[in-house]
C-alpha cells in the first residue's frame, strides 16, 4: 500500500468529499468529471482535470470566437501547420520552413518579475523545439504600469534582467518587441514573448503518441514542485486585489529556471531528431506531465500507460497528484521505438540531459497511470484534452458609448511653431516613445550572426541562407489605446501596423500568430471586447490575405474589478527574397541625393493622411486623453503599400524606409533622423498639426536613392499607392519649414535620458 | 570543432574559445569549464605556444584556467551590456593582432554581463609595462574595467583574451563593420601557408 488515492479507493468510497473548487472548477465541471469516469475521480485525476481544463490549458472561453481565425483564413500555399499545433509551421521556400508564436506569462512575471519572464521565454522555446525547429531568435512585447510607479521600478527591472538571463544564455538573439506604459497595466503587467525557429520541410516533428509499444521518455530537467497549479491558480484567476493579500502565496506558484540545460536540450533534441529516433515528441509547459501526456495519448493511438513512480524527482516527497501538476521546467515528452531507446538515451547522455522511460503506448484508449504498482489515473484521454467550452455572455460596455463621444477634436491644438515643437519633444521623450536602449542594451542581438535589422528597427530581419540572402521578418504590435476604443477596429490597426512593420524591411507578409491579452472572460464588457477582437483578427487577415498560425489566449489580466485595456498583441512574419535588400529606417548621411539638388535624399511620405487623433500618442502624453474613434484601418491600401515597399526594397529604390504609428508623421521623421544621425527638411503640405501628428493608418516615410524618384513614382503609380515628396535628408537638425527647428543634439538628448532616469 | 569532454585536441594549428554561458555560468563566469577534459590537453599546448583566442567567456575561461593574468568580474552597472564600441589596438604584435596597425580604432560590439577586466594593481602596472594589454575602449568605458582594458595578452603573445566580439564584426551585414574580420586573418594565412608547403598531415 502506497496511501495514494488509487482507482480501486476512488470506487471504494464513492461518497468521499474532493476538493474540486479549490482546483478552480465547477460544480458542474466536476458532475461532468464524474458522468465520464462513472464514478468520483482519484485526486491525480482530479488534478489532471483541473489543469487541463483551467482557462489557460483548454481555451474553454475562446474557443468558440478562435474557431473563425481558421474558418476565415484566407487560402495560403505556405501554411504547412496551422492552428492547434504546438506552433503554426510556413513555407519559406529553398525547402525552408519556419514555425513561430508568441505566448503571454503575465501573471507570473508580476509575482515574480525575473522568474516569471525568464521561463516565459523557456516556454516558448520547448513550443518552437517541439515542432522540430531550431530556435533562432525571440521577440518580446512588454507592457507595465506607469512608468513613473513605484511598483513599475520593481517589475520592469526585474522582467528585462530575465528575459536577458534566458534568452542571451540560450544562444538567441532578441531582435525586437514592444515596450509601452499604461495605467491600466499597473496591477497586471503584459510580458509576452515570441520565439521563431528554422527548419528543413522533413524535419516537422509531430506531437502524437501512435504505435502500441512505443516507448514514453521524459527528458530534461528533474520534476520539483514548482509551479505546481501554475496554469489553474495563476493564469486563470485574477488577482484579489491589495485587499486580499494573496500574490505572495501565488509565489510558489511560479517556476524556476534553467537557461543552460535548456540550451543541452535544445541541441540534444535536435541531434535526436537528426538521426531519426522520435515517433512524437511534445514539450511540458502548462499542467507539465498532465498535458504532455493526455495530449500525446489523446492525438495518437489512444491509448498510453504511465508509471509516474519513474518519473525522475528532485523532491522525493512528490505525489502523484503533484508530480501530473508540478510546472517544474526544461522537460519534454519523447515517443521512441523500443529498437532505438539505447541510442535515444545515449544523445542524451553525451548533452548530459538526464532522460527516464515513463511508459509505453498502447491501444486500449485509456490513458492510464500507476504509482508503485497501483492505478491512479484510468481516463480517457480526450475527455480530458477536450475540454469545456462555453459561451460566455458578452454585452457592449455602457462605457463604450461614453468613449466614442469624447471626441480628441475638442482638445486644445499647438497653434505656432514652438507649440508644435514642444509637442514633438514631449511625444518622443515620453517613456512609452523614448529611447528603449535601457531594455535593448541588457539582450544579445548578435549571437548566431544572422541578425540583419534588430531594435530599434521597425521589424527584426534574420538571414536564413547565406548562399542567397533569403530571411525572414518578425515584427509584433499592440495597442491597447486603439482596442479600449474600438477592439475590431483596434485589433485590425494592430494587425495591420505589424504587416507594415514586416513590409517596410522589403518582406512579403506571410502569416500571423497572436497573443490575446483581455480582462475577465467571466465579465460580459471583457467578452464582448474578446469576441470583437478575435472578428477583427479573423476579418482583417482575410483582407490581407495573411492566415494565423496559432497563438495564446491570457484571460483574467485584471485586479478586482480593474482591467487592462484589451490588447491583442500581434506578430507577423514575412519572407525576405534577399536581405541584402534591406532599408533600414535610419536616413542615410552617406546619401548624396540627385545630382543638382539642394539637400540629400528625397523624403516621400506614403499613403494617405486624414485628421486622425482617436487613441493618439499625442492625446495621451500631452493630454492624458482616450476618447472618439481610432484610426481608420484600411486594409485594402496596406496591402498595396506592402506591395510597392518590397518591389522598391529589391529594386533597390529605398536607402530608408519607416512605418507610420504611434505619433505620426513627427515621431517617424525624429526616429529615422536620430537612428542615422543626419537630420532631415521637410514642407508640409496642409495643416502643420495633422500632418505632424495624425496617425492614419497605411503610410510609411521612405528615403530615395538618388535617382531613383521616377522609378518610385511609376511603382506608386502601378501600385495605387498615393504619396508626396515631402523634403529632402540632410544637415543636423529636424527642420519643419515655417513651423521649427530642433537640433538632432537636442532630439537626441530627450530621447535618451528618460528611461536611464526612471530606471538607473 | 573541438568538444569538451575529449581530451583530444586532434591537431589544430589554433583554438578559438568562443563567447557563450558555459555551464550556465553558474559558480563563476568560467570556472567549471576551466575544468572540462579538454583544458587538460589545452593549457600545456598553450604554454607551448599554440595560439589561442578567447572571446567572452572564452576569455573568462582563460583566466580561470590562469593562461591569462587577472579576472572579469560583474559589469559596473551591474546589468548586461550589447553595445556597439570603438576599440584601440595597443598591441599587434601577438598571434591575433598582427593584421592590425598599432593605434588603430577598430568597432567591434560588446555583449556581456561579467565583463569589467581587474587586476591587483602590480599586475596592471606589469601588463602596461610588458605591452601585454592588446586592446582597449576608446570610446567611454562601458563596464568598469581597469585602464580601459578590452583584452590582454600573455607574455609570449599567442594567447589573447578579449570580452568583445570580433567574430560579430565580419560583415556590414549581420555587424557595425567587418573591423573584426583581421583577428583571424593571420591563423589563416599561417594555414594557409603551412598547407602551401604541404608540411602538415
Amino acid at each position: 500500500m502506497t496511501g495514494a488515492d488509487t482507482v480501486a479507493r476512488a470506487k471504494a468510497t464513492p461518497e468521499e468529499p474532493q476538493p474540486y473548487a479549490e482546483l478552480g472548477l465547477t460544480a458542474a465541471e466536476y458532475a461532468r468529471i464524474c458522468g465520464t469516469l462513472g464514478r468520483r475521480p482519484t485526486a491525480a485525476e482530479l488534478a489532471l482535470y483541473s489543469v487541463m481544463w483551467s482557462e489557460h490549458c483548454s481555451y474553454k472561453s475562446s474557443k468558440i470566437h478562435l474557431r473563425q481565425l481558421a474558418e476565415k483564413a484566407p487560402p495560403s500555399a505556405a501554411l504547412l501547420a496551422g492552428i492547434g499545433h504546438n506552433a503554426g509551421v510556413v513555407d519559406i521556400g529553398q525547402g525552408y520552413a519556419v514555425t513561430f508564436k508568441i505566448e503571454s506569462h503575465n501573471h507570473p512575471s508580476y509575482v515574480e518579475p525575473h522568474q516569471g519572464a525568464a521561463t516565459g521565454v523557456g516556454g516558448i522555446v520547448r513550443d518552437i523545439l517541439a515542432m522540430g525547429a531550431r530556435p533562432v531568435a525571440v521577440m518580446d512585447a512588454l507592457r507595465f504600469g506607469p512608468a513613473s510607479a513605484p511598483d513599475t521600478a520593481r517589475v520592469l527591472p526585474g522582467v528585462v534582467s530575465g528575459i536577458s538571463f534566458y534568452g542571451n544564455c540560450l544562444g538567441l538573439p532578441n531582435i525586437g518587441g514592444e515596450l509601452d506604459f499604461d495605467p491600466c497595466y499597473a496591477g497586471n503587467p503584459l510580458v509576452n514573448a515570441l520565439c521563431v525557429g528554422v527548419m528543413r520541410h522533413g524535419d516537422l516533428q509531430v506531437a502524437s503518441a501512435s504505435g502500441p509499444g512505443n516507448k514514453v521518455i521524459l527528458f530534461g530537467s528533474a520534476t520539483g514542485p514548482d509551479g505546481v497549479g501554475g496554469a489553474s491558480v495563476l493564469a486563470s484567476a485574477a488577482f484579489g486585489g491589495a485587499a486580499a493579500g494573496t500574490e505572495s502565496a501565488k509565489r510558489p506558484s511560479v517556476q524556476v529556471g534553467d537557461p543552460f540545460l535548456e540550451k543541452l536540450l535544445v541541441e540534444c533534441c535536435l541531434e535526436l531528431y537528426a538521426a531519426r529516433l522520435v515517433v512524437g515528441i511534445q514539450d511540458l509547459g502548462a499542467a507539465g506531465v498532465a498535458c504532455a501526456t493526455t495530449e500525446l495519448a489523446a492525438a495518437g493511438s489512444g491509448g498510453m500507460r504511465v508509471q509516474l513512480d519513474a518519473v525522475p524527482l528532485r523532491d522525493a516527497s512528490l505525489g502523484p497528484a503533484e508530480i501530473l501538476m508540478s510546472e517544474s521546467q526544461e522537460r519534454m515528452l519523447a515517443i521512441v521505438e523500443p529498437a532505438q531507446v539505447g541510442r535515444f538515451l545515449d544523445v542524451c547522455a553525451r548533452w548530459e540531459v538526464r532522460a527516464a522511460v515513463i511508459g509505453e503506448v498502447t491501444g486500449t484508449g485509456r490513458l492510464v497511470m500507476t504509482w508503485h504498482g497501483e492505478v491512479v489515473v484510468d481516463i480517457p484521454p480526450g475527455s480530458a484534452a477536450d475540454g469545456p467550452v462555453y459561451a460566455r455572455p458578452g454585452e457592449r460596455g455602457a462605457d463604450q458609448a461614453v468613449l466614442a463621444a469624447d471626441d480628441p477634436a475638442a482638445l486644445p491644438r499647438p497653434a505656432d511653431g514652438p507649440a508644435l515643437r514642444a509637442a514633438l519633444l514631449a511625444l518622443i521623450g515620453s517613456p512609452g516613445l523614448a529611447d528603449k536602449s535601457w531594455v535593448t542594451d541588457q539582450y544579445d542581438r548578435y549571437v548566431r550572426g544572422d541578425t540583419v535589422l534588430a531594435m530599434p528597427e521597425d521589424g527584426g530581419l534574420l538571414r536564413v541562407d547565406e548562399a542567397t540572402g533569403l530571411g525572414i521578418a518578425l515584427a509584433t504590435d499592440g495597442n491597447g489605446r486603439y482596442c479600449r476604443l474600438d477592439p475590431y477596429l483596434g485589433t485590425q490597426l494592430v494587425l495591420a501596423e505589424a504587416y507594415r512593420n514586416v513590409a517596410v524591411t522589403g518582406a512579403r507578409p506571410l502569416a500571423v500568430t497572436n497573443c490575446l491579452n483581455f480582462g475577465s472572460p467571466e465579465d460580459p464588457a471583457v467578452m464582448w471586447q474578446f469576441a470583437e477582437a478575435v472578428r477583427g483578427l479573423a476579418d482583417g487577415c482575410a483582407a490581407l490575405g495573411v492566415p494565423v498560425t496559432g497563438g495564446n489566449v491570457s484571460f483574467y489580466n485584471q485586479t478586482g474589478t480593474c482591467a487592462v485595456h484589451p490588447t491583442p498583441v500581434i506578430g507577423v512574419l514575412g519572407v525576405h527574397d534577399d536581405v541584402r535588400r534591406r532599408p533600414g529606417l535610419g536616413f542615410s548621411r552617406e546619401d548624396p541625393g540627385e545630382p543638382g539638388r539642394a539637400g540629400g535624399a528625397a523624403i516621400v511620405l506614403l499613403g494617405r493622411t486624414e485628421p486622425e487623433f482617436g487613441g493618439s500618442a499625442w492625446a495621451h502624453v500631452l493630454h492624458g486623453h482616450l476618447g472618439g474613434r481610432p484610426p481608420a484601418p484600411r486594409l485594402d491600401a496596406e496591402r498595396r503599400l506592402a506591395a510597392l515597399l518590397a518591389t522598391a526594397a529589391s529594386a533597390g529604390l529605398l536607402s530608408a524606409a519607416h512605418d507610420l504609428s504611434d505619433g505620426g508623421l513627427a515621431i517617424a521623421l525624429a526616429e529615422s533622423c536620430l537612428r542615422g544621425g543626419v537630420g532631415c527638411r521637410v514642407r508640409l503640405p496642409g495643416d502643420a498639426f495633422t500632418w505632424l501628428f495624425s496617425e492614419s493608418a497605411a503610410r510609411a516615410v521612405v528615403a530615395v536613392r538618388p535617382g531613383a524618384e521616377a522609378p518610385l513614382r511609376e511603382l506608386q503609380a502601378a501600385h495605387g499607392v498615393p504619396g508626396e515628396v515631402i523634403g529632402a535628408v540632410g544637415g543636423d537638425s529636424l527642420v519643419v519649414e515655417g513651423c521649427f527647428t530642433v537640433p538632432l543634439d537636442e532630439l537626441a538628448a530627450v530621447h535618451t535620458a528618460t528611461l536611464p532616469a526612471l530606471f538607473g | 570543432m573541438l568538444w569538451h569532454a575529449d581530451r583530444d585536441l586532434r591537431g589544430v594549428d589554433a583554438v578559438i574559445l568562443p563567447g557563450g554561458f558555459s555551464y550556465g555560468d553558474y559558480l563563476r563566469c568560467g570556472a567549471i569549464a576551466r575544468f572540462a577534459p579538454v583544458m587538460s590537453e589545452l593549457v600545456p599546448a598553450a604554454r607551448s605556444g599554440l595560439p589561442v583566442l578567447g572571446i567572452c567567456n572564452g576569455f573568462q575561461i582563460l583566466c580561470e584556467a590562469h593562461l591569462l593574468p587577472g579576472a572579469l568580474t560583474r559589469n559596473s552597472g551591474l546589468r548586461f551590456v550589447t553595445r556597439d564600441l570603438r576599440l584601440r589596438v595597443e598591441n599587434n604584435r601577438t598571434a591575433w593582432t598582427g593584421a592590425y596597425r598599432r593605434g588603430e580604432q577598430i568597432v567591434v560590439p560588446l555583449k556581456s554581463g561579467e565583463g569589467a577586466y581587474t587586476a591587483d594593481a602590480g599586475t596592471l602596472a606589469g601588463l602596461e609595462a610588458a605591452g601585454q594589454v592588446v586592446i582597449r575602449y576608446a570610446s567611454g568605458n562601458p563596464n568598469g574595467s581597469a585602464a580601459d582594458i578590452a583584452g590582454v595578452c600573455n607574455a609570449e603573445g599567442n594567447v589573447v583574451g578579449l570580452m568583445p566580439h570580433p567574430e560579430h564584426a565580419v560583415s556590414e551585414l549581420t555587424g557595425p563593420s567587418a573591423d573584426g574580420l583581421r583577428f583571424f586573418a593571420p591563423v589563416i594565412a599561417r594555414r594557409a601557408t603551412a598547407r602551401a608547403g604541404g608540411s602538415r598531415r
